[in-house]
């Protein structure tokens, strides 16, 4: 613990090795294999890591965006291609309309003091705890026999917006609060309406927060499979459905799953390495209070 | 100026009603429906005004079904000892790893990548890893002329399989959230057993670790409710077989409705699932509570000492 003793014994740097290869491990492992031709996967011989790779699997899954033929995709199967447009549509739409949503409602709790900060955070609480599962069926129920929404975008993007709600609501208040209110009484006194303050004021300064809240939001509706499954048709499923559909087939081809997975992987992966801070933040904002 | 007070009472309620109308209809009204369906024998072909009310019997037969109370026991055992685990070793590790250096950033980052890939993707790819013949575990095994492991074949291996799977994938949260509570420790207190002569083991368990309990049980809590949520990573790696050795609840819910199509019966399992959780998030609440209720007092206490 001293501070002057920086350095640390050799063991010390073997852990920390050993813990990073842990835990990306596995993921540069799916990565090695989507360049790996089925072949290759099943031959005992070619080692994990060191084989010449060959981008076949991504041709495959990808085939109905390229603009020549692969000679080795006989026949083309869009389910993949079309799956990860609906995946985009998905995520893209529901993040923005929980931002929007989510952000004024933050903004009016804040300013015009409705619930306390303790209303909001236990609403928050009470949402991470349902799980999925729970509101399959009662969503599924709804959805078909209600609201007319089954097999649609609307559907799947409605249900991606309550869920994220709560949290977006609760991690942008946090931030609205530290906007000066002098700057918008300034504003206000130039003339402006409240939604012009809104926009034109508080929006820009508290894009950091805006930020962390898209990334959590986009990562929900781009990795959820159970809601999805329940509410999809065939033309709208999104990526994580179409995975677990294509492991239910007995012969399993490796190299392409693995393709899948990857680019299904990459985005969160991504944002990762591009705001790693802001996703500690959110990710550690149920137990060490904000 | 009678109008402008008049618009600006009501743009609150134009600034929050989007979001409400949006919660009540997609979320207060699922979850009450679903406590309502719950009641009902009901089929997915059927309106919910055809199904039939049977009273508790959903209930009655969930209590008497031995592969509901398998599945029951399955996840209670999953999260509890998936639970233990991560805290053993993600506690453990923020111990050994709190100190002044320097590619901390780049190491928080890398361990957050299992925890922001789709569950189904970790489910695949510790699929491939399991793989009888394949997978890289069984190959090394056999590479060093072992007898290769039935991971996903045998029921206590594939018990064994998912919760590795899980280990891997959220034992980075606790370590995370328990560095961050390590290092926001008061310095007073350490250089103070310090001078006292505590070694440190002592330093560990006389002072780091009571110092942290607050932050550790709201983790431990956080984690347990979500050990309860766990299903794309066991679907795509056992779907809850073999047998049901791995089908913990929420499996089985979506199995129920998906396969079986007993959605009064799947509500029903929701509801308990929903209850149980929630009797740990009212836990999680009161000891939050309690401690704010404690540390005020000190704070009192300590400010009478002053005076």
């Amino acid at each position: 613990m001293s501070a002057q003793s920086e350095k640390q014994n050799p063991a010390f740097y073997a852990l920390i090795v050993a813990l990073v290869v842990m835990s990306v491990g596995p993921i540069a492992l799916m990565l090695a294999t989507s360049f790996k031709t089925n072949v290759d996967v099943y031959d005992a011989s070619v080692p994990a890591f060191f084989f010449s790779p060959t981008i076949k699997n991504y041709e495959t899954v990808l085939c109905n965006f390229l603009w020549y033929e692969p000679e080795h995709v006989d026949y083309c199967d869009p389910t993949f291609g079309r799956a990860l447009v609906n995946s985009l549509i998905v995520g893209l739409i529901s993040t923005g309309l929980t931002l929007t949503i989510g952000c004024m409602a933050a903004y009016a709790l804040v300013r015009f003091k409705f619930m306390g900060r303790g209303a909001v955070s236990m609403t928050t609480l009470l949402m991470r705890m349902v799980p999925p599962a729970v509101l399959l069926v009662p969503v599924f129920g709804i959805w078909t026999f209600q609201y007319g929404l089954d097999q649609t975008y609307a559907g799947i993007i409605l249900i991606y917006t309550a869920m994220n709600l709560p949290f977006v609501i609760w991690i942008l208040q946090s931030f609205i609060v530290q906007v000066p209110i002098q700057l918008e009484e300034a504003a206000r006194m130039d003339g402006a309406n409240p939604f012009q303050v809104f926009f034109l004021v508080v929006l820009p300064i508290i894009q950091p927060g805006l930020a962390a809240a898209a990334i959590f939001t986009f990562r929900i509706a781009w990795n959820e499979f159970l809601l999805a499954n329940a509410l999809s048709g065939r033309s709208t499923r999104t990526v994580p459905v179409t995975i677990v559909n294509s492991i239910t087939e007995y012969d399993i081809n490796w190299g392409v799953i693995m393709a899948t997975g990857m680019l299904l992987a990459i985005p969160p992966i991504l944002f990762t390495f591009v705001a790693s801070k802001q996703i500690i933040t959110g990710m550690t904002a149920g137990a060490v209070k904000g | 100026m009678s109008v402008a007070i008049k618009a600006n009472r009501l743009t609150p309620y134009m600034f929050l009603a989007p979001a409400g109308i949006i919660l009540v209809f997609a979320l207060l009204y699922p979850i009450g429906y679903m406590v309502y369906a719950s009641f009902l024998d009901w089929s997915p072909s059927q309106r919910i005004g055809q199904a039939e009310f049977i009273g508790f019997r959903n209930y009655v037969n969930l209590w008497n079904d031995d592969a509901f109370r398998e599945s029951f026991w399955v996840t209670i055992r999953f999260a509890a000892i998936v639970v233990t685990l991560e805290m053993i070793l993600g506690v453990g590790l923020a111990l050994l790893l709190d100190r002044k250096l320097k590619g901390m950033a780049v190491l928080r980052t890398v361990f957050i990548l299992p925890m922001m890939i789709a569950p189904i993707v970790v489910g695949l790819m510790w699929r491939y890893m399991y793989h009888p013949t394949v997978g890289i575990f069984n190959r090394t095994l056999k590479s060093f002329g072992f007898e290769g492991i039935p991971w996903l074949s045998d029921s206590t291996w594939s018990f064994i399989a998912i919760v590795i799977a899980d280990v891997w994938q959220w034992t980075p949260f606790i370590f995370i959230l328990a560095l961050a509570a390590m290092q926001s420790l008061p310095r007073s207190a350490l250089e103070a057993a310090e001078i006292d002569g505590a070694n440190e083991w002592q330093k560990i368990f006389m002072i780091k670790l009571p110092l942290m309990m607050p932050v550790l049980i709201v983790t431990l809590l956080l984690r347990l409710i979500d050990a309860f949520k766990v299903l794309e990573v066991i679907l795509v790696l056992t779907n809850g077989g073999p047998g049901l050795s791995t089908e913990i609840l929420a499996l089985r819910i979506f199995r129920t409705a998906q396969e079986f199509q007993e959605l009064g019966e799947a509500a029903a399992m929701s509801n308990l699932l929903l209850m149980l959780l929630m009797a740990l998030t009212i836990g999680m609440f009161l000891y939050n509570r309690v401690q704010e209720a404690r540390a005020a007092r000190q704070r009192a206490a300590a400010e009478k000492d002053d005076t």
